[in-house]
C-alpha cells in the first residue's frame, strides 16, 4: 500500500505549562479587566509580603496624644482610637487575611472540585445522597454554621484554615459535578470506559483537563468570597485577635468613629474592597481568556 | 406589500451609490433573474490584518420559479452564499466586492428595518434542523400565527384559516389537530414541515434552504424533498438549494451550482452536471458518493481544498486535480461557457471524462460467513433502558414495556463485516454499546467463537476481552479527548493493554499513524488542529492500536464530507484486508452499508427484519420494510425518483405483539401482522426474510425500483 505523508509544513506543538501560562496572562493582561484586575492582585500582594519592612511606625504603639488625630506629614492615614498609625496598620492589615485564604483556597478547590469530578462521572445513587447533602448544608446561611464552629473549636489560624477550606469547597462540588457531568456524556470519555480503564485513569486524563478551567475561575471566584468572610470573622470578632492589625477588624473599631474620624475606617475598607474588585476582575478575565463563561469563538 | 416605496427611493437617489447594481451590463438575462449575485467577494480579516476571501467573485442568478442547487465540500462557502442572497453575512465576515440584489433590492445596502421587511416576507430562509428552532412552550398554530402577523397583509381573523392553509400545504395530516399541537408531539420530519410552513407564511417569492433535510431520516428525507418539488412547482417560488447531497439536489434542483474552496467550479443543468460533469472536481465528487448498485468502493479525492486565501495564482484544484498541467498552476481559469451549456472554470473541461471515475477503485474485500469459527455471536439479545419505579423495585419487578432491542442474533464471522441499518431509533448503536460492554442486555449473551463465555459489562470483563473488541463513534470531535495530543491518544490503548513506553510506545504510534496514512509529525497536534477526515483517521488507529479482532464503527463516516467518507471506507477496507479485522458496521446510509458489507442486517424498532448477504438483501425479495428504506434512497442519478412506499410518521415504542413493521408496512396483510410475530424465512443463501409474506410473493410484488443488481 502506497502510504501519503503530508509534508510536515507549520505544525503546531503542544506548548508547554510555563509558555501556556504566559500565554494565559498575556492574554489576561490584553482585556482592560485583566489588567486592572492583575495589577491591584499584584499590588496587594507585594505589600503583603514587603510591608514589615515597608511600614514607618510599629502598628501596636499606642499614643495617648494622638487618639483619632486626622491625616498629616508624619501619619499619612492618621491615627485611630488608640492613637496607633493608620498607615501602618492598613499596609500590614491584610497579611493575615491573605496567608489564610491563599492557603484555604487551592485546598477547598482541590478537595471540592475532586469529589464534584468523581460524582460527576459514577452518578447514581451516591451522587443523589452527597448531593442532597450539599444542598441541604446551603441551604443554611453561612455565617450561622462558621460561628458554629469557631465557638466549638475556638479561633485562630489552625481552625480558621481548615474550616475555610471545608466550608467554601462544598459549593465548588456543585461546579465541578456539573462540568464533569458535561464531559462524561462525551464520546472519549465512553471510548475510555469501553477499552477498561479505571475511574482514577477516566478521571485524571479525561475528566480533570476538561474541566481545569471551569475549576481555576471557580477557584478565583471562591478567593475573593473567603476573604470577604474572614474579614467579616474579624469584623464581628472571631478571626484576628487584637491587637494584630487586620482589615476587618480595623472595620469594626473605626465604626463608632466613622462621623468624627473618617480617615480611621476608609483606608481599610479601600484596601479590602480594592483587592476584592482585583481578584473578581481578574476571575472575570481568567473566564474569558480561558472560554469558561462563554461559547468558544468558532474559528472561521 | 410588494413595493417599498421608501427602499426604491433609497437605492435610486443615494449619490456615490455606485455598487455593481448601477455598473453592471445590461443583459436581459440578468434583468429577469429574480436574485442577483454579482461578481461577489467576501471575506475576513486574518490576525495579520490581510483580507482572506471565502467567496471569490461569485456570479449567481435565480429567476423566479427556478430552483438552484449550491453543492460542494464543508469550507466550500456555500452556505455562505445562501445567506448572502438575504443580505446577511455571518459575525466576522465583510463584502470585498461586488453586490447581492434581490428583487428591486440591493440587499448589502439596505438599512436594518428595510431588511426585516423583506426577509421572512419575500426571502425566507429553512435553516438546518429548523424543526428544532420551533419555540418549544408554544403551539404551532400560535406560532404559525405569529408568523402572518409579521409578513402577511391579511387581517387577523384571517389568520387561523390561513394557518391551516398552510398546514395543508405542506402535507401534514389533519391540519387542525396539528394547529392545537406542542413541537415536541411532532417528528422530526413533521417539525421541517412545520418550518417550512413558517417560511411560506410571507407567500416568498424565493426560499433559500439550508441543508434542510441533513440529519433526517432517508424516509423523511425523502418526503421532504417531494414536498419542496411540489412546492416549487404549485407556487412558482424560486429555490436556493445548499447541500453537500448530490443525490438531494438531483431530487429537487433544476440547475446545480459546484462550489469549491469559494469560487464557482461548473454550473450547468442538473441532468449535465451530474451525467457529464465538465470540471474534474465536479466528476471527482460524484465518483466520491457510493451508490446503491454498486458494490464497488467509491473513489476517494485525495488532498484537501486549500484554506482561505491559501490558493496560488492557479487553479484552486491544482493540487487534486488528476489533469492538471502546467498552465494550470500559473494561471487562474477564468469561467468559460461550454457548447454543452454547462460553465467551467476548467482550461481542459473536454478531457475531464477522460478521468476514471469506476474500475479502478478497489472492490472490498469479500469474506463469507460460513467459513470458520464465528468472531462473535450476539444470542438472542434484549436491551432495555426502561428503569422499573419504586413499586417495580420493591416487588422486583420488571417495568412492562417492550424491549428496546429484542431478540436480536446474529452469527458474525471471523473476517466478516456485517452491515446493520436501520432508521434512527432502531437500536443500532444500542446493540454495539451492547457489544461493547457498555450496557448490558436484559436477556441473551454477547460471546466470542467457540462459545468463549464474555462478562456483559466492561467492569467485569477481562483485560483481554476488553482488548478484543474496540469502538470507533460517528463524530471524531467527540470521540477524541480535546486537550489530548494524538500522541496522548494512541499511548492510552498501547500503554493500557500492551504497558509500552519511551521509546517502544513512540515506534509503534508513529507505525500506526503511519497505516492510516497520516505521519509522525501528527503526533504533537490537538484534535482541533486536524480536519474533519484526519481526526477520524487517529479514532481509527486508535482502535487499531489494540490489536482488536473485532471493530465496532458507529456511523463512522456519517459526520464527514463525501470525499473524505471515501477515503475512511478505502482505509477501513485496507485494515480489513490486511488484518483480518471483522467489523460491525453501523449506518443509516444504505449505500455505504453496500459498498463496504459482506452481510447486511436490517433493524426495525430494535428488531430484525432481514439478514442476509448484502446482494441478497438489496435485491428482490426484501422485507417490505427493507424496501421501503431502499426506495427513499436518493442518488445522483437525474430523473430518478424515489418511491415512497410508506408514511414518515413518528412511533415513540414498538408494539407489544405482533410483526414491529405493522404500523407503517405497505403490504400488511391482515390481523395477522398485529397479533404473530413473523416467521424467518430462509434461503439457501442464507438470506433471513422475517415477514408474514411467502418469499416468492415478496419477490413477485416488489416495486420495480428496488431490484438493484
Amino acid at each position: 500500500m502506497t502510504t501519503t505523508i503530508l509534508t510536515p509544513a507549520t505544525v503546531a506543538t503542544k506548548p508547554g505549562a510555563l509558555q501556556r501560562l504566559a500565554q494565559l496572562l498575556r492574554d489576561m493582561a490584553s482585556r482592560p479587566s485583566g489588567a486592572v484586575g492583575l495589577f491591584l492582585v499584584l499590588l496587594h500582594l507585594l505589600v503583603a509580603i514587603l510591608s514589615p519592612w515597608l511600614v514607618p511606625y510599629d502598628y501596636k504603639t499606642i499614643s495617648a496624644t494622638l487618639i483619632l488625630a486626622p491625616p498629616d506629614a508624619l501619619h499619612w492615614f492618621g491615627t485611630d482610637q488608640l492613637g496607633r498609625d493608620v498607615f501602618t496598620r492598613t499596609l500590614l492589615g491584610g497579611r493575615e487575611a491573605i496567608l489564610v485564604t491563599l492557603v484555604a483556597t487551592p485546598i477547598a478547590v482541590t478537595w471540592g472540585g475532586l469529589l464534584g469530578i468523581y460524582l460527576g462521572l459514577v452518578g447514581g445513587r451516591i451522587d443523589n445522597v452527597v448531593m442532597r447533602i450539599v444542598d441541604a448544608f446551603l441551604a443554611l446561611p453561612w455565617i450561622l454554621k462558621m460561628l458554629l464552629l469557631i465557638v466549638t473549636f475556638g479561633t485562630g489560624i489552625e481552625v480558621l484554615i481548615p474550616t475555610l477550606a471545608t466550608f467554601y469547597g462544598i459549593p465548588v462540588i456543585r461546579i465541578a459535578r456539573a462540568a464533569a457531568h458535561n464531559v462524561v456524556a462525551r464520546d472519549f470519555v465512553l471510548a475510555s470506559r469501553a477499552r477498561g480503564h479505571g475511574k482514577f485513569t477516566i478521571i485524571s486524563r479525561e475528566l480533570l483537563p476538561n474541566v481545569l478551567d471551569a475549576l481555576m475561575v471557580e477557584g478565583a471566584m471562591r478567593w475573593s468570597w473567603m476573604l470577604l468572610a474572614f474579614s467579616s470573622l474579624s469584623f464581628l470578632g472571631f478571626g484576628v485577635a487584637p491587637p494584630n492589625p487586620d482589615w476587618g477588624l480595623m472595620i469594626a473599631d473605626a465604626r463608632t468613629f466613622l462621623a468624627i474620624a473618617p480617615w480611621a475606617g476608609l483606608y481599610p475598607i479601600v484596601a479590602l474592597s480594592s483587592l476584592i474588585i482585583g481578584i473578581n476582575l481578574t476571575a472575570d478575565a481568567l473566564a474569558k481568556a480561558l472560554g469558561v463563561d462563554r461559547a468558544q469563538k468558532a474559528p472561521i | 406589500m410588494n413595493d417599498f416605496p421608501s427602499t426604491t427611493l433609497r437605492t435610486g437617489a443615494t449619490p456615490g451609490h455606485s455598487s455593481a447594481a448601477e455598473s453592471r451590463p445590461a443583459s436581459s438575462a440578468r434583468d429577469s433573474a429574480l436574485i442577483d449575485i454579482h461578481d461577489l467577494t467576501i471575506g475576513f480579516a486574518s490576525r495579520a490584518g490581510t483580507m482572506l476571501p471565502v467567496l471569490r467573485n461569485i456570479d449567481l442568478q435565480v429567476r423566479r420559479g427556478e430552483s438552484v442547487g449550491l453543492v460542494g465540500e464543508s469550507g466550500s462557502g456555500k452556505s455562505t452564499l445562501a445567506l448572502a442572497a438575504m443580505g446577511y453575512l455571518k459575525g466576522g465576515l465583510k463584502v470585498m466586492g461586488g453586490g447581492a440584489r434581490f428583487a428591486e433590492h440591493a440587499m448589502f445596502d439596505l438599512s436594518r428595518p428595510q431588511l426585516e421587511r423583506v426577509r421572512g416576507g419575500k426571502i425566507a430562509l429553512i435553516p438546518q434542523n429548523s424543526g428544532q428552532s420551533l419555540t418549544p412552550t408554544l403551539r404551532i398554530g400560535t406560532q404559525l400565527r405569529e408568523a402572518l402577523a409579521l409578513h402577511s397583509n391579511l387581517p387577523p381573523a384571517a389568520h387561523p384559516q390561513r394557518v391551516i392553509e398552510l398546514l395543508a400545504q405542506v402535507r401534514l395530516p389533519e391540519p387542525a389537530t396539528i394547529f392545537a399541537r406542542y413541537p415536541h408531539e411532532l417528528s422530526g420530519g413533521q417539525q421541517q414541515r412545520v418550518a417550512i410552513a413558517m417560511a411560506l407564511a410571507g407567500e416568498p417569492d424565493a426560499l433559500l434552504l439550508d441543508e434542510p433535510t441533513t440529519g433526517l431520516d432517508v424516509t423523511t428525507q425523502a418526503h421532504i424533498l417531494e414536498l419542496l418539488r411540489e412546492l416549487n412547482r404549485e407556487t412558482g417560488t424560486a429555490m436556493v438549494y445548499v447541500s453537500h447531497d448530490l443525490g438531494a439536489i438531483a431530487r429537487v434542483c433544476d440547475r446545480v451550482v459546484v462550489l469549491y474552496a469559494g469560487e464557482v467550479v461548473l454550473q450547468g443543468s442538473t441532468r449535465q452536471v451530474l451525467l457529464a460533469p465538465m470540471h474534474p472536481y465536479a466528476k471527482g465528487l460524484l465518483a466520491s458518493i457510493p451508490k446503491l448498485s454498486d458494490a464497488q468502493l467509491p473513489v476517494a479525492l485525495a488532498g484537501r481544498p486549500p484554506a482561505p486565501g491559501g490558493a496560488g495564482s492557479g487553479c484552486s484544484f491544482v493540487d487534486r486535480c488528476a489533469i492538471a498541467q502546467d498552465k494550470c498552476r500559473s494561471a487562474r481559469p477564468p469561467l468559460a461557457t461550454l457548447a454543452s451549456g454547462e460553465v467551467s472554470r476548467c482550461y481542459f473541461p473536454e478531457q475531464t471524462a477522460q478521468i476514471a471515475s469506476r474500475g479502478a477503485n478497489p472492490v472490498a474485500v469479500r469474506v463469507s460467513a460460513d467459513a470458520g469459527p464465528p468472531a462473535l455471536v450476539l444470542d438472542d439479545i434484549c436491551i432495555s433502558y426502561a428503569r422499573p419505579g419504586l413499586i417495580d423495585q420493591l416487588l422486583g419487578r420488571r417495568p412492562n414495556v417492550p424491549n428496546t432491542v429484542d431478540g436480536v442474533a446474529l452469527r458474525i464471522g471471523k473476517g466478516e463485516t456485517i452491515g446493520l441499518v436501520g432508521e434512527s431509533g432502531s437500536g443500532k448503536s444500542t446493540i454495539l454499546k451492547a457489544v461493547a460492554g457498555l450496557l448490558a442486555p436484559v436477556r441473551g449473551a454477547i460471546e466470542f467463537g467457540q462459545d468463549e463465555a464474555m462478562a456483559q459489562d466492561v467492569d467485569h470483563r477481562t483485560p483481554d476481552h476488553l482488548r478484543r473488541i474496540q469502538l470507533v463513534f460517528q463524530n471524531p470531535d467527540d470521540s477524541l479527548n480535546p486537550r489530548h495530543t494524538v500522541a496522548d491518544i494512541l499511548a492510552q490503548p498501547l500503554q493500557l493493554y500492551f504497558g509500552l513506553k519511551g521509546e517502544e510506545l513512540h515506534q509503534r504510534s508513529v507505525a500506526l499513524l503511519e497505516r492510516v496514512r497520516l505521519g509522525g509529525h501528527y503526533m504533537d497536534r490537538l484534535p482541533s488542529q486536524m480536519s474533519g477526515g484526519e481526526k477520524q483517521r487517529i479514532a481509527i488507529a486508535r482502535a487499531f492500536a489494540a490489536e482488536p479482532d473485532v471493530v465496532l464503527c458507529d456511523e463512522v463516516t456519517s459526520a464527514l464530507d463525501v470525499s473524505v467518507q471515501a477515503a475512511v471506507l478505502e482505509l477501513l477496507n485496507d485494515l480489513k484486508r490486511d488484518k483480518g479485522t471483522t467489523y460491525l458496521f453501523v449506518s443509516h446510509d444504505l449505500a455505504v452499508v453496500r459498498a463496504l458489507s459482506d452481510r447486511v442486517a436490517v433493524l426495525y424498532q430494535g428488531r430484525l427484519c432481514e439478514v442476509g448477504p448484502a446482494a441478497d438483501v438489496y435485491a428482490s425479495p426484501s422485507h417490505p420494510y427493507t424496501e421501503v428504506l431502499l426506495g427513499a434512497v436518493l442518488e445522483p442519478v437525474p430523473d430518478k425518483a424515489p418511491v415512497l412506499l410508506a408514511d414518515d410518521v413518528v412511533e415513540l415504542a414498538p408494539p407489544a405483539k405482533g410483526c414491529p413493521f405493522q404500523r407503517r408496512c405497505p403490504k400488511k396483510v391482515g390481523d395477522i401482522c398485529d397479533t404473530q410475530m413473523p416467521p424467518w424465512q430462509t434461503s439457501e443463501g442464507g438470506h433471513a426474510i422475517r415477514c408474514h409474506i411467502p418469499r416468492g410473493d415478496l419477490a413477485a410484488t416488489a416495486s420495480t425500483h428496488v431490484g438493484v443488481k
